[in-house]
């Protein structure tokens, strides 16, 4: 036994032994094209998925919208101290119908423990302590106290501020509350200057948070996409099947990039459409820019995606790698809050992670209306992480 | 190897065949642990061969190599006259089909698309229709693979590997875990492939499917093989064709059954004994009197044909399925 053929020509003994075999003739389509469609399918069957892509965002922006809504200045909470001292409530009350004569200021009548305590859990912003007369006006101890010695016409009272000078509230309340008593106190304006009120689109809390939002989802729902289901194949041997055929190991790949291409706009679309209707945030650059930028987000955090998913065989291992690449662009990358308020040796490492420079680019779109050719440095940091990754991936993927 | 030309025909034929596959001293080592350790494979083109062996006998280790997945520590391997890793991969990759043991197919995906799938992935092959009709899926190709049941499930995997209509075919324990209809359901779509000319390795620890559908058999322990043959080749060599179960209360001296005219060999099994003999008529009734004449009592008695099983038994003193 043990004849071994050098060159065992193809389809030698079997060509006429299976009558079902027609080779050529089938009509088929693209591996690239089925891997996709089935990506596309697998996702639209799970509706936790569909829930956590779509419908979390809207929900996000949705309560953000409306905890940083725009509702005219707030008024400032001030307490006011009483007790049982009779010249001290009457100063007490004399005080609070000057305060609530301002549009700025709510005053609050609170003995002193209540007082300290608003102080410190933020529910005032300082308290005005009115002095007892017998102190009088001579004690300079304040410099900021009433040092005025000109009487009053209507009425006398002096007091002193208690607050937390770092609290930005606390030193609004301090110059609204001592304009407004000093002017109960008789003082005049030199100049009256009139206001001019600016409240546009574009320069709100919420325009400067959507944009952030949009490319929070990409990496989120880039990364965990294809995270969990890339890990989730190799744990089920998937992937190992895969291997013995003669699928294209780069067309497995790409196919999860395409099925995230897909389902970017909607999300994106979902998004701008919820937040243009509910707070009218608008795109005041052009709607091309804002696709161009979404699809690049989209490719560079399916590449990270795919680069963190290449190795880990356990849903676990994949979770921690996913929290560790995210967590410093949560914090850093300038979704809620700009990323200029941190040092400026950071500024360098924080302008080369990938959502900043997509938040970057999609707020210059969104809200600046600039091209996307006056972002090419985002645009390239993107491309940069997309490709790498990818290239990375596909040399160092687990098929086992 | 000795064998009687006239109760093997088909596998004489067969030998006229060129090789399908070839392996060589193949050795693989995982650390500490040698899952192989120096096999030596030949099957023919058109053959159905089986690796029988316990769990952890190294069978899945030794396809998973045929199959180009893992890599041998050393020895080589030829699967229809190429080698894997020397560029021709993708080209052979075309030509086998691969059932793994412990794959589980996307669950969200329906029958037929998961075939389309499989079938985009190779140049040339059937309809996927075609295949889904093989495999007797006819009415649930629109069914969810989560919602099939666990010989539905195998049959897809078996008609994912059917898609190119391969000259081999790798199934690793296709039928563990089915119930005897789905394992009877699905010996069938195998047999329909060998009826066609296709070539098979299949690995199972069931001795009823090897014997059912094997041409030859290795049986497989600890990384080698230890007996290699037809399956009545196989049990021929025990040199007898029925063993006699029996459990007696009481003692029993074992040197007088063992010189019963036409007993092998008599070794003790779970609460009891097995004697392996070649002439049951003979010795069946010489082996109750000899009971009788040592006054102990017979508790229970059967008989059966030797099996695969009772040669994996013989060569190692243990039962298949005890691992």
């Amino acid at each position: 036994m043990g004849k071994t053929p050098q060159n065992l020509p193809k389809n030698d003994s079997r060509d006429n032994s299976s009558p079902t075999q027609k080779p050529g003739a089938t009509k088929q389509s693209h591996p690239l094209v089925e891997l996709t469609l089935t990506r596309v399918r697998e996702f639209l069957r799970e509706p936790e998925a569909l829930f956590w892509v779509f419908a979390f965002p809207v929900l996000l922006s949705c309560a953000l919208g409306l905890a940083f809504r725009n509702t005219g200045p707030e008024k400032l909470r001030v307490a006011v101290e009483s007790s049982s001292d009779e010249t001290m409530q009457s100063n007490a009350s004399l005080i609070t119908a000057a305060l609530a004569r301002s549009p700025d200021i709510e005053p609050v009548v609170s003995t002193p423990e209540e007082a300290v305590r608003g102080l410190r859990s933020g529910k005032v912003a300082l308290i005005v302590r009115p002095r007892n007369n017998h102190e009088s006006a001579s004690s300079q101890e304040h410099p900021t106290g009433t040092s005025n010695p000109a009487e009053t016409k209507n009425a006398y009272f002096s007091f002193d501020y208690r607050y937390d000078p770092t609290r930005p509230e606390s030193r609004m309340a301090r110059l609204a509350v001592d304009d407004a008593l000093q002017r109960a106190l008789g003082r005049s304006d030199r100049v009256v200057a009139r206001d001019e009120q600016v409240t546009e689109p574009g320069a709100r809390y919420i325009d400067f948070l959507i944009p952030g939002l949009i490319g929070l989802n990409l990496m989120g729902s880039g990364m965990w996409g294809l995270g969990f289901v890339i890990v989730t194949a190799r744990g089920r041997k998937l992937l190992k099947r895969f291997a013995a055929t003669p699928m294209r190991r780069s067309h497995y790949l790409l196919s999860f990039i395409f099925s995230r291409l897909i389902f970017l706009a909607v999300e994106v679309a979902a998004v701008l459409g919820f937040a243009w209707l509910a707070f009218g945030v608008v795109v005041r650059g052009s709607l091309v820019a804002v696709t161009v930028v979404t699809l690049i987000g989209g490719l560079t955090f399916s590449g990270l995606g795919l680069l963190v998913a290449a190795r880990p065989r356990t849903v676990e291992g994949v979770s921690g790698l996913m929290n560790l690449v995210m967590l410093p662009m949560w914090l850093l990358s300038g979704t809620f809050f700009s990323s200029a308020r941190f040092p400026t040796p950071l500024q360098p490492f924080i302008k080369a992670l990938p959502l900043t420079a997509l938040n970057d680019s999609m707020r210059a779109v969104m809200n600046d209306g600039v091209s996307l050719a006056s972002n090419w440095s985002q645009v390239g940091v993107m491309l940069a992480w997309g490709v790498l990754s990818f290239a990375i991936a596909l040399r160092i993927f687990r098929w086992q | 190897m000795s064998m009687e030309p006239a109760s093997e025909p088909r596998v004489n034929s067969l030998m006229a065949q060129p090789l399908a596959l070839r392996c060589v001293a193949l050795v693989k080592r995982f650390g500490d642990v040698t899952a192989v350790n120096g096999l030596d494979l030949e099957v023919y083109t058109g053959e159905c061969f089986g690796l029988l062996g316990p769990n952890g006998a190294g069978k899945t280790t030794t396809v998973e190599i045929l199959e180009g997945l893992t890599v041998p520590t050393t020895g080589s391997v030829e699967v229809l006259g190429r080698k894997w890793g020397e560029g021709a991969d993708r080209g052979l990759r075309e030509r086998i089909g691969v059932q793994l043991q412990e794959t589980q197919l996307a669950e969200k995906v329906t029958v037929a698309e998961t075939i389309r799938l499989f079938r985009s992935f190779y140049l040339r092959g059937r309809e996927v229709e075609e295949v889904i009709r093989l495999v007797d899926l006819d009415e649930k190709r629109n069914a969810r693979v989560g919602k099939l049941s666990g010989g539905q499930k195998q049959r897809l995997a078996v008609a994912c590997a059917l898609v190119n209509a391969p000259d081999l075919l790798f199934l690793d324990e296709p039928t563990t875990g089915l119930d005897p209809q789905a394992r009877l359901k699905l010996w069938e779509v195998i047999e329909r492939f060998r009826g066609s000319g296709g070539s098979i390795v299949l690995t199972t620890h069931y001795m009823e499917e090897a014997e059912r559908l094997c041409d030859r058999v290795a049986i497989m322990d600890h990384g080698c093989v230890i007996a290699l043959g037809t399956p009545n080749e196989l049990i021929a060599s025990l040199g007898a064709e029925q063993i006699i179960e029996f459990s007696v209360a009481g003692t029993l001296q074992e040197k007088p059954l063992v010189e019963l005219p036409g007993a092998h060999n008599l070794r003790s099994t779970n609460g009891g004994y097995a004697l392996t003999v070649s002439n049951i008529g003979t010795v069946l009734p010489a082996l109750l009197d000899e009971l009788e004449r040592q006054q102990t009592k017979l508790e229970t008695l059967t008989t059966h044909q030797a099996t695969l099983e009772d040669v994996f038994v013989n060569l190692t003193g243990r039962m298949l399925r005890d691992g």
